[in-house]
């Protein structure tokens, strides 16, 4: 399908299937067995430009917004899903800064983020709060010009590799979700320290660490928009960001497919290439339709966002449910494709599929994305 | 232009020809024929496109003939290598011995620091004479003062033929020289003849990586020059009665003039390999048994400058180490010559090889899968085959 | 510094096909790309100017087309490039191709360095560099594994020979060959891709370099094509069986490059 991506897109498109076919492919399986950070490949997207993309230009980006980001999101993950995802939380982390933060938060931490000379990260989850993100716990207590810190954050994508981090705190316990305001916090801030690396089931390029706040002081000037706003500035990151997750999962399945394809004209049973049984060629059209489809819906999230639209939570959601099924429906077919072979290490689609899951449960599991899109739905069905 | 693409009148214009042109010189008019614009470089690959044979290439040869005829006999350029003439120089004088078929005289050009006995070596193996300029600076290789050594020489000695081996040696003063000469130069190559009609050097070498075989000549210009490449001529058995004549070059302080300077030579430790790199690859698969097996295969790359690969069966085994792995899981290469020995040829492997530009096999069972896709495929014993073909190469050798 | 890097663009070899029944080359639809090997030139000149200061220019001789590589090399981080193209260069050899870019070089002014690739992927010959030299009579040091020191006056570079490796110490300005163990060549930029997409490209023609049509292209090349042959097809190959005798003597012919039609 060609989307007739402008030349801006294009050239985003080539310049990741560069960094994929050069220095993603011959160590992905590698950064997936060590569970290593790919710092060397967040380097050459620095120099490719890509931490611009979602930054506006009087801040030291090209502002090319939402649906170049999902374009380079799709083309990283198809090499790797962790690899994309180290990159992809840089936006979402910045997210908070670049929609609610105030013009000198902006001019000190965007140009810093948009070279890549820094890395950010966003957190918000914590151990008791997880769907339910009102839940969280840690608190922000004002103490003259400083708020102090004090909690853990949990699961945190980027964590011990980024140096801006947004973190969602409660300034106001009793008010629960509406006490809860965002802060900046850089690395090396006394109080401020990591705990535990995870070791997880896939996008095991990707850091996933606990951050440890103990009477962590930051300068108050670091409070993201208002007191009491940081639940609705996690909200509109989280919606902003979610079709980055869908193109995540469509690139995803994308790699899976071409893995399939090419496998399928290679391997011979029967005395013929395994591609010309039927019962596999439908495999290979439901899967193909599939991502199409997904792409389709990511796209058009995305597009919805850089247009300026304000209402974007149901299909942004919808894009997010719909493209994270299809990626483990796509992966788990293509490993069944590649029959016992699929299933080793020394193949790529097993990784790809256990990728592919975590997609359907960051950044708000499909069963929370349904209830959003279902209660969108009936609202808009009701506002008449 | 010297010669031009005949369109003969029985173009029908179905086009085939024009998707060959590499230089797009060639389209269908109004008429419905093939036409040629001033594009054509007249390199034939158009010609047995046509399927009405309506295509065909007239060279017009040769410059000023009374020029050309001034020049004679073969120059070879010498290596050295630890003391002594490199193989590649002996390949190079039974080569030249091959096109004078009697006639031409063969003149060896030797620059060294200490040539030792290598003159009395260059004439047992097919030299008449040899141009020996000693200094003691010629240590090392160095560009300018072989460069201005052979200029020198070929501008004394006026050779019609200049041969030097496709080494990062020739590689480097061959052009030099023949662009100081303005006259042409061919590379790598790994046929040469002389053409009966002309007396002209066909010089024949692969282009487009192996993909075509171009046949060059360099009609208006003497020298003609090449550089060809190692490990494909054949040298002369050694003729320890020959004599020939050896002549001391008066090495002037031009030729020693010398911008650069060599600071340190580091020999190569020899034993790191790196498959993808090796022009020659013999790999070694199941059917090797065990790693002592693999002796014979070392033996055989190292007659023929390669480098050992295997299959991953035998990776598993233990009988070779990873590095060596060809396939999915190991090293893709693609050298000039690939040797499957005792492999089967599953798809792993094959993908790791395919590109070879060309690949034999030995194996035993007829129904293997490499025979499938191999460019020649030998049935029978390694075992016999292999220790059978040392013996064979190092015969011919001498 | 003031670098200059030539590249060719070339037509993917590894998407070459022959046509089977005919036996020809198929040129059709094979993409054209920079010759790899001058990635390695380009990001080796673009690593000492990022160092010493100065600015890169590529160059390229060839069809109006070859502007594409030029365009890739700007998007990589080239400073500025210059197309030199005309009728009269078609068809030229090493000898003059060479004599060209010299001119070119020569037109410029002022020149530090030259990088070139290590060779084309489809001429193969790797004899442009060194001949530019000659014409410039530059020293020159071929396949550079690596650049351990470059300054005004001299460099000092590793150069790889089939026995091991040469340190070799030489004046500028210099002609070098650089070999892919060098360096990693940079991905191409955002910010590269949209310069490169406005920026025009200078074209220099026979009458800018002062040079005339028998030392150019066709006319001025000592060496010509007179056959091209295509080896034969990789399909099930030919199966020998018999005697180990026979087979040996035909496996050492092919291995010693001594085979004919079988
Ligand atoms: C690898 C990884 C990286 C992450 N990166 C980040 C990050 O960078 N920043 C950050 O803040 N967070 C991050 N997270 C946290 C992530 O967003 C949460 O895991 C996610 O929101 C789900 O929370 P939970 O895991 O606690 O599941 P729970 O909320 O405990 O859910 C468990 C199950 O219950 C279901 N469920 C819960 N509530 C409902 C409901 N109301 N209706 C129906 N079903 C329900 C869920 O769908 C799920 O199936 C990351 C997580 C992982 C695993
Ligand atoms: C995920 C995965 C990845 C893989 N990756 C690779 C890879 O990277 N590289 C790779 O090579 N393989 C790889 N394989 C393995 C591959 O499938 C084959 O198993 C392997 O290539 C077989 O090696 P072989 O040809 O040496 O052994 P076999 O298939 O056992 O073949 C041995 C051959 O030797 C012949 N033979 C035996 N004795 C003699 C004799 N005396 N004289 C002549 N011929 C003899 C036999 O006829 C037979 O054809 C991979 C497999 C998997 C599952
Ligand atoms: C089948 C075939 C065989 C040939 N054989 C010969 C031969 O034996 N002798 C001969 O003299 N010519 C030969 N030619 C012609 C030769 O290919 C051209 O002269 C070509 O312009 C330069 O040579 P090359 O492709 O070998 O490049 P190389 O000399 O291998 O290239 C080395 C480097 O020079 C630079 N370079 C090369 N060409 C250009 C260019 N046009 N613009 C800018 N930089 C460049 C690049 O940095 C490149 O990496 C042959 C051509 C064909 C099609
Ligand atoms: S292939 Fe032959 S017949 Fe067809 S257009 Fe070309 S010259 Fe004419
Ligand atoms: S001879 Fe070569 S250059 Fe001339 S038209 Fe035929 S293919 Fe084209």
């Amino acid at each position: 399908m060609n989307y007739m991506l402008n030349e801006d897109l294009q050239a985003i498109k080539e310049i990741c299937i560069e960094i994929g076919e050069k220095h993603i492919l011959p160590i992905r399986a590698e950064l997936d067995e060590e569970n290593k950070f790919p710092r060397e490949i967040m380097n050459i997207m620095a120099q490719s430009d890509l931490f611009t993309i979602y930054i506006p230009e009087e801040y030291g980006g090209t502002g090319m917004g939402s649906m170049a980001l999902a374009v380079a999101t799709e083309e990283l993950s198809r090499y790797c899903g962790g690899v994309a995802v180290s990159y992809a939380a840089n936006a979402l982390g910045a997210m908070p800064i670049l929609l609610m933060g105030s013009e000198e938060q902006k001019k000190k931490y965007l140009p810093q983020l948009a070279s890549g000379e820094k890395l950010c990260a966003f957190a918000l989850t914590e151990p008791e709060a997880g769907s339910d993100a009102g839940g969280v716990k840690t608190r922000a207590i004002k103490d003259g010009d400083h708020y102090i810190l004090n909690g853990t954050k949990q699961w945190i994508t980027n964590g011990g590799e980024a140096q801006i981090y947004t973190v969602i705190a409660l300034t106001d316990p009793e008010r629960g979700a509406r006490g809860a305001s965002a802060f900046i916090v850089e690395e090396g801030t006394p109080g401020f320290n990591y705990g535990k690396k995870e070791n997880k089931m896939g996008i095991r390029a990707s850091a996933t660490r606990e951050l440890i706040f103990e009477d962590c002081r930051i300068p108050a000037e670091n409070l993201i928009s208002r007191e009491g706003f940081g639940f609705m500035v996690a909200m509109k990151t989280l919606d902003n960001s979610r079709p980055g997750v869908a193109a995540q999962a469509v690139g995803i399945a994308q790699g899976a497919l071409d893995e399939a394809l090419k496998y399928s004209n290679e391997r011979k049973q029967f005395g013929v290439k395994i591609n010309s049984f039927q019962g596999l060629q439908f495999m290979l059209a439901d899967m193909g339709t599939q991502i199409e489809a997904a792409r389709a819906l990511t796209y058009t999230a995305a597009g919805l966002i850089d247009s300026g639209a304000k209402n974007f939570n149901k299909v942004s959601a919808m894009a997010k449910v719909f493209a994270s099924d299809v990626a483990m429906k796509v992966t788990t077919d293509a490993v069944q494709i590649l029959g016992g072979y699929g299933y080793m290490k020394e193949y790529p689609v097993e990784k790809m599929m256990r990728d592919a899951k975590i997609t359907q449960i960051y950044e708000g599991t499909n069963q929370i994305q349904r209830s959003v899109i279902a209660k969108a739905m009936i609202k808009e069905a009701h506002r008449k | 232009m010297s010669g031009f693409l005949e369109i003969k009148d029985s173009c029908t214009g179905c086009g085939i020809c024009v998707k060959t042109c590499p230089v797009q010189a060639l389209s269908i008019n109004d008429n419905k024929r093939a036409v040629v614009s001033d594009a054509c470089t007249l390199c034939s690959i158009c010609v047995d496109s046509c399927p009405f044979q309506s295509l065909a290439v007239h060279h017009s040869f040769g410059g000023n003939e009374e020029q050309l005829a001034k020049y004679s006999g073969i120059l070879v350029l010498c290596e050295m290598r630890n003391g002594s003439p490199d193989r590649s120089t002996y390949e190079l004088l039974g080569e030249a011995r091959k096109l004078s078929a009697g006639e031409k005289e063969v003149s060896a050009l030797l620059i060294a620091a200490d040539p030792s006995d290598a003159p009395e070596k260059l004439i047992h193996a097919g030299a008449d004479r040899v141009i020996v300029a000693e200094h003691s600076s010629f240590e090392h290789f160095s560009t300018e003062p072989w460069s201005s050594v052979l200029t020198h020489v070929i501008t004394e000695y006026m050779p019609e033929i200049v041969l030097a081996a496709a080494t990062t040696t020739g590689r480097d003063v061959m052009p030099r020289v023949s662009k100081i000469l303005d006259t042409g130069l061919t590379a790598d190559c790994t046929d040469l003849k002389i053409d009966a009609d002309s007396g002209m050097l066909m010089q024949t070498r692969p282009a487009f990586g192996g993909n075509i075989m171009a046949t060059i000549v360099c009609d208006r210009t003497r020298p003609q020059m090449s550089t060809v490449r190692p490990g494909v001529m054949k040298p002369m058995e050694i003729d320890t009665s020959r004599t020939g004549e050896v002549i001391n070059l008066q090495v002037t302080d031009e030729m020693t003039k010398n911008r650069s300077k060599v600071l340190e030579f580091v020999p190569s430790a020899g034993d790191e390999v790196d498959i993808t790199e090796a022009e020659i690859v013999i790999s070694g698969g199941r059917g090797m048994k065990n790693p002592e097996n693999f002796s014979i295969l070392h033996d055989l790359a190292h007659l023929l400058g390669g480098t050992v690969g295997a299959s991953r069966a035998a990776v598993d085994n233990g009988w070779i180490e990873y590095p060596r792995q060809v396939g999915q899981t190991g090293k893709t290469v693609q050298p000039k010559t690939y040797l499957a020995v005792g492999i089967s040829g599953a798809v792993q492997h094959r993908v790791g090889m395919q590109s070879s530009d060309t690949i034999y096999a030995v194996n035993k069972d007829r129904d293997a899968n490499i025979f499938q896709f191999c460019t020649e495929g030998f049935v029978g014993d390694l075992f016999e085959i292999i220790p059978a073909l040392v013996k064979e190469i190092e015969k011919r050798r001498g | 510094m003031k670098f200059v890097v030539a590249v060719k663009q070339v037509p993917d070899t590894a998407e070459v096909r022959i046509d089977p029944e005919r036996g020809t080359l198929i040129r059709d639809g094979v993409p054209s790309i920079m010759n790899p090997f001058d990635t390695y030139a380009l990001e080796e000149a673009m690593k000492w100017r990022d160092e010493l200061g100065g600015v890169v220019t590529v160059i390229t001789m060839g069809p109006p087309q070859a502007e594409s590589v030029l365009k890739e090399a700007i998007s990589m981080g080239a400073d500025d490039a210059i197309l030199i193209s005309d009728r009269a260069f078609a068809g030229a050899d090493t000898w003059a191709t060479s004599h060209t870019l010299a001119a070119a070089v020569a037109e410029l002014g002022d020149v530090d360095a030259v990088f070139f690739g290590k060779q084309a992927i489809d001429g193969d010959t790797a004899q442009t560099g060194p001949s530019v030299a000659a014409s410039l009579d530059w020293p020159q040091i071929t396949f550079v594994g690596k650049v351990r020191e470059l300054n005004k006056d001299s460099i000092i570079a590793e150069r790889y020979v089939e026995t091991g490796m040469q340190v070799v110490q030489t004046e500028l300005p210099v002609v070098l060959t650089i070999l892919k163990d060098a360096n990693v060549p940079r991905v191409p930029s955002l910010r590269g891709k949209m310069k490169s997409r406005k920026v025009q490209i200078p074209v220099w023609k026979l009458s800018d370099l002062g040079l005339t049509e028998a030392e150019t292209g066709l006319n001025g090349s000592p060496t010509k094509v007179v056959v091209t042959a295509t080896p034969e097809a990789r399909t099930g190959g030919q199966i020998h069986e018999g005697s180990t005798e026979e087979l040996v003597s035909r496996l050492a012919d092919l291995l010693l490059g001594e085979g004919g039609e079988a």
